[in-house]
């Protein structure tokens, strides 16, 4: 099975604030607040971490979640994000277009 | 850029002057009595010269705004323009409709405010006690009934859209954010007065069978807020800008929601809270 690789685009502005994470997406304007778990992975998404690793390492272990279902929420996140064009998604490492 | 035979007003709206210019007699006559209450002989920060185009319906697409170059360009159904930010002028093309008229310029201001720290907002606003409140929701949570039902001292500075800019450095306001009156108008059809107020709160809006007011977690507020700006530019560092600006004001504004009954005694719960919040 191949490896998903993600990068956050540089067309979004994001803030933390109070503990959520922030983002604006400048093409259309669409805005969206992530919770803490998503908060993480949006963080650790610098185009060169395999998201599994991301998932393992960053979540399982801070939230202490079950692997295969933090896996599984993850991929979905990671899909929806992408359809906004808020998260850059490859099966090869990526360069980071924005570092926030 | 404007030619000899065009006739120019200068439109001051939120402390920032604006002219706008054009060739025909009867489009000129219709924006002098638009804007009548916020014209002024200020040196404009800006200005716009108007080609009037054969009528067209006012359109309910989306507009868009993107780079081209420096230049901004702003398109939808009913008008084009393109703004040149160094050198202060742009040129639209539209047809006479008042709306089309509107619509550019809550534009250009949403533009230029953005640079400077301020916003558009979707919410009525109106001045109690020298100071400004501003509602806002979505679409028929009360943002007009708020203006309907505010008493005779109540200063409307608008019934659709609230105009806020940073406060001047100086004094006591210092930190905070100033309320501008403006002319566009809502289902009330009657502009805003042409003056402006530090801002005491911003309510979020929710009718129900009681008033109400409520503390909003900061999260949530920016979400709100976020949602109820107008803001139409294609452009990350405007972007940024603007987030940015909205948590600013998250942290320097109160901000609650008012879940309210549409009956006059809103207004004295919003007089308390002014109160309240002095004490």
């Amino acid at each position: 099975m191949s490896e998903t690789y993600i990068a956050r685009s540089s067309s979004i502005a994001a803030r933390a604030l109070a503990g959520e994470m922030m983002i604006m997406n400048s093409v259309d304007s669409t805005f969206f607040t992530l919770n803490e778990v998503a908060t993480a992975i949006w963080q650790a998404a610098d185009g060169r971490t395999p998201l599994s690793e991301i998932v393992r390492t960053r979540i399982c272990e801070t939230f202490e979640i079950d692997e295969a279902k933090a896996q599984a929420d993850a991929q979905q996140f990671v899909a929806e994000l992408s359809g906004h064009g808020i998260l850059l998604v490859s099966d090869q490492p990526l360069a980071q277009e924005a570092t926030r | 850029m404007s030619s000899p035979s065009n006739r120019s007003a200068c439109v001051e709206i939120g402390g920032i002057p604006i002219s706008l210019s054009t060739a025909d007699p009867v489009f000129f006559s219709l924006l002098q009595k638009r804007y009548e209450g916020f014209l002024c002989d200020s040196r404009p920060e800006f200005e716009l010269e108007f080609d009037i185009v054969e009528p067209r319906s006012v359109s309910d697409d989306d507009v868009r705004v993107t780079r081209d170059g420096p230049d901004w360009l702003v398109a939808r159904g009913d008008f084009r323009a393109r703004l040149d930010p160094s050198q202060k002028k742009g040129i639209v093309r539209q047809n006479a409709n008042p709306f089309s008229l509107d619509s550019v310029l809550r534009i250009l201001h949403s533009l230029l405010l953005a640079e400077r720290g301020g916003f558009l907002l979707h919410a009525s606003s109106g001045i109690c006690g020298g100071r400004a409140f501003l509602f806002s929701g979505v679409s028929g949570a009360g943002k007009t009934t708020m203006t309907r039902l505010a008493p005779s001292d109540i200063t409307l500075l608008t019934d659709e859209i609230s105009y806020i800019r940073p406060n001047e450095l100086t004094g006591t306001e210092a930190s905070g954010y100033r309320a501008f009156g403006t002319p566009f108008a809502g289902e009330l059809a009657k502009p805003g007065q042409n003056t402006s107020a530090s801002i005491a709160a911003l309510f979020f809006l929710e009718k129900g069978p009681e008033n109400r007011i409520e503390e909003i977690p900061t999260a949530e507020a920016v979400r709100r807020l976020m949602r109820n700006i107008l803001f139409f530019a294609e452009d990350p560092a405007l972007t940024e800008k603007l987030l940015s600006t909205a948590c600013d004001f998250v942290s320097r504004v109160p901000i609650r929601r008012l879940t309210f009954y549409p009956s006059s005694t809103v207004w004295e719960d919003v007089r308390r809270f002014e109160v309240s919040a002095h004490v």
